[in-house]
């Protein structure tokens, strides 16, 4: 019985396989093929699944609603893990466990608001350099050079430290993180626009006469959408980790809000008599780091054919 | 190669120019009145006012004030601290700290980097190789945040409590080289990964050159193709990767000074953000990005001279 089964299914596989291979395969089709089956992507995948669903409902994860101060018990600060905290608690003897739960939503939402932010910019300048060429591709690469010069880390410190303790919040770590990070989408959109667009089917389509627009959206863009895919989503992990550190040094979120490196900075100080409160949202950014770079990894497999 | 090395010092010019206004325009073009930021709800006393505005050219249009902003960086000046001191006088010797901690972590980042990726491109898709793709996924995930505090507690507190071995200081500058070790391989973690990828992308490319096939099939011994033949082509890319990373490296030394206590210009800077001592950390930010760039031009310079196939027009 077991036996039969085993030798019917793998022809009813390849003949699946077959019929696939019939049908015109596009890059991306492939690369979701190629995706599906690889153990890096579905692991990173998953946790950022999880991370997104503790973004979006953290009460879920936590029965302790880590913004409300009442929550916090004054008298019992740094008492390591109990069974009431799994991860200890901090310096106010806030419960570190949810409050590295509730954590998590500033993280996403930070490294997808400036994942977008810098595609949209980098990646519509990048597309018009590259498609014009000439003197708009000139300064478009010149003035990318100038901001691609300064280190982002430091750049984004300048500009959180000029906007000011008391004005740093979500929207300016997102923007000081953008300012400096958008040129690198523009380079590589740029070099995949001028592979691109001396194509045939690009000058097929504009023999056809499509105007500009329809061939840059239509025919350009979606071929030279993946290495931008690629750096983006390797790039959304290290934003994270560039937030913590931007709110380790003091300039990023401030508190009440929670975020995973202002955690770290408040337990800095009396790290040696407890070490919970410090290392729980290290490891926690670091998965989360880790879920982003495996996600772009992947995906940089099932994309670029090269490396294959 | 003489009118490249022109043509690429010239090219240098607009980038740091740029750069410069850049940095200018974000801390100076600002709303808001500094004077007033600087007494807070006070009124500020009109006389007074008047002279600080005259002293520090406030009532100039933008673009004047930006050319005193790079007359004064060229000549070494990168303006006062709040307290009348010039800020040119804090680099004194912390700058010698961060170029030690980034040296540190350079040469740790070189060995460990183009070791792994030897390694891991010799070997080619068994589990060395996999083991080490898997551990530079992990070593890139792993903010320097994270490793610093690990390590300080692991190497500076557990291993001396349970063993007794006081081999690796994590805290201050008191022991010499080795105070630069802890912080040196925290600062050089994700660097080591991208190199050992690097390592390992550009060997594997050079084992396959037709040169290299060709000292095989003449019967010469491996390890001289290795050594004569395919690691002295790869090496190019990984210098001038190595080279660019420096400035990077200072850069980054920020968040490894301060955790580890070490008086450096990135632990200033950060105390300088905590101060809001605006000016410092303008200085301080443009030093290094000065730093960044110049080691980014010499580098540029450098492979000219490293790879002899490379004509410049």
């Amino acid at each position: 019985m077991s036996d039969s089964t085993i030798t019917a299914t793998p022809p009813e596989k390849t003949g699946k396989r077959e019929q696939k291979a019939k049908k015109p395969a596009s890059l991306w089709s492939d690369a979701w093929y190629d995706l599906r089956r690889n153990k890096v992507f579905l692991i990173g995948a998953g946790l950022v699944a999880v991370l997104v669903v503790m973004a979006v409902f953290p009460g879920l994860f936590s029965p302790i609603d880590a913004y409300n101060p009442a929550t916090c018990d004054l008298s019992r600060a740094r008492q390591g893990i109990t069974g009431e905290h799994w991860f200890g608690s901090d310096n106010l003897g806030c419960d570190t466990y949810s409050r590295v739960i509730y954590g998590a939503r500033i993280s996403i939402i930070v490294g997808i608001a400036a994942t977008l932010a810098t595609s949209l910019v980098g990646g519509a300048l990048g597309l018009v350099a590259g498609f014009y060429g000439r003197w708009v591709d000139v300064i478009m690469s010149r003035i990318a050079e100038i901001f691609f010069a300064i280190p982002s880390i430091l750049g984004a410190l300048l500009i959180l430290a000029v906007i000011g303790r008391d004005n740093a919040g979500i929207g300016s770590v997102v923007l000081a993180l953008s300012v400096l990070a958008w040129p690198l989408v523009l380079r590589i959109m740029r070099a995949a626009v001028i592979t691109t667009k001396n194509q045939d089917f690009v000058v097929a389509a504009r023999a056809l006469g499509a105007g500009p627009g329809r061939i840059m959206l239509r025919h350009v863009l979606p071929n030279a959408l993946a290495p931008v895919i690629v750096v983006t989503t390797m790039n959304l992990g290290l934003f994270i980790a560039a937030e913590a550190a931007l709110s380790f040094l003091g300039v990023g979120i401030q508190s009440p809000d929670i975020s995973w490196g202002l955690m770290i900075a408040d337990a800095r100080n009396r790290f040696l008599e407890a070490w919970e409160p410090l290392l729980f949202p290290a490891l926690f950014l670091s998965i989360t780091v880790l879920a982003f770079v495996m996600l772009g990894d992947a995906v940089r497999d099932a994309l670029d054919p090269k490396l294959r | 190669m003489g009118r490249y090395v022109v043509r690429r010092l010239l090219q240098a010019i607009p980038v740091l120019l740029g750069t410069t206004f850049l940095i200018f325009a974000i801390v100076y073009a600002l709303p808001g009145d500094p004077l007033q930021a600087l007494a807070g709800d006070r009124r500020v006393d009109p006389v007074f006012a008047q002279t600080m505005r005259e002293m520090f050219h406030l009532n100039e249009p933008l673009l004047v004030r930006y050319w005193y902003y790079v007359r004064d960086i060229f000549s070494g000046d990168f303006g006062m601290t709040f307290r009348g001191l010039p800020v040119s006088t804090i680099f004194e010797g912390k700058f010698q700290v961060t170029l030690n901690l980034a040296m540190t972590a350079l040469l740790i980042e070189a060995v460990v980097g183009i070791g792994l990726g030897l390694i891991a491109a010799l070997r080619r898709g068994s589990w060395a190789d996999t083991g080490v793709l898997a551990f530079t996924l992990l070593l890139v995930s792993i903010p320097t945040l994270v490793s610093g505090f690990v390590l300080q507690l692991v190497l500076g507190v557990q291993l001396k409590l349970s063993t007794g071995i006081d081999f690796f200081p994590v805290a201050g500058l008191r022991d010499g080289w080795r105070s630069y070790l802890v912080p040196g391989i925290v600062l050089a973690g994700t660097s080591i990964a991208y190199l050992t990828r690097l390592t390992r992308t550009s060997l594997m490319e050079t084992l396959r050159a037709d040169y290299v096939r060709t000292a095989i099939a003449k019967g010469m011994p491996r390890r001289r193709v290795l050594g004569r033949h395919a690691l002295r082509n790869s090496l190019i890319p990984l210098v001038t990767y190595l080279g660019a990373d420096l400035g990077t490296l200072m850069g980054g030394a920020v968040i490894t000074e301060t955790i580890f206590n070490m008086d450096g210009i990135g632990r200033q800077l950060f105390q300088s953000v905590y101060l809001r001592e605006n000016s410092v950390v303008v200085g301080i930010v443009t030093v290094l990005v000065l730093v960044y760039i110049l080691a980014n031009l010499i580098v540029d310079l450098l492979y000219a001279v490293l790879d002899p196939r490379i004509r410049y027009e």
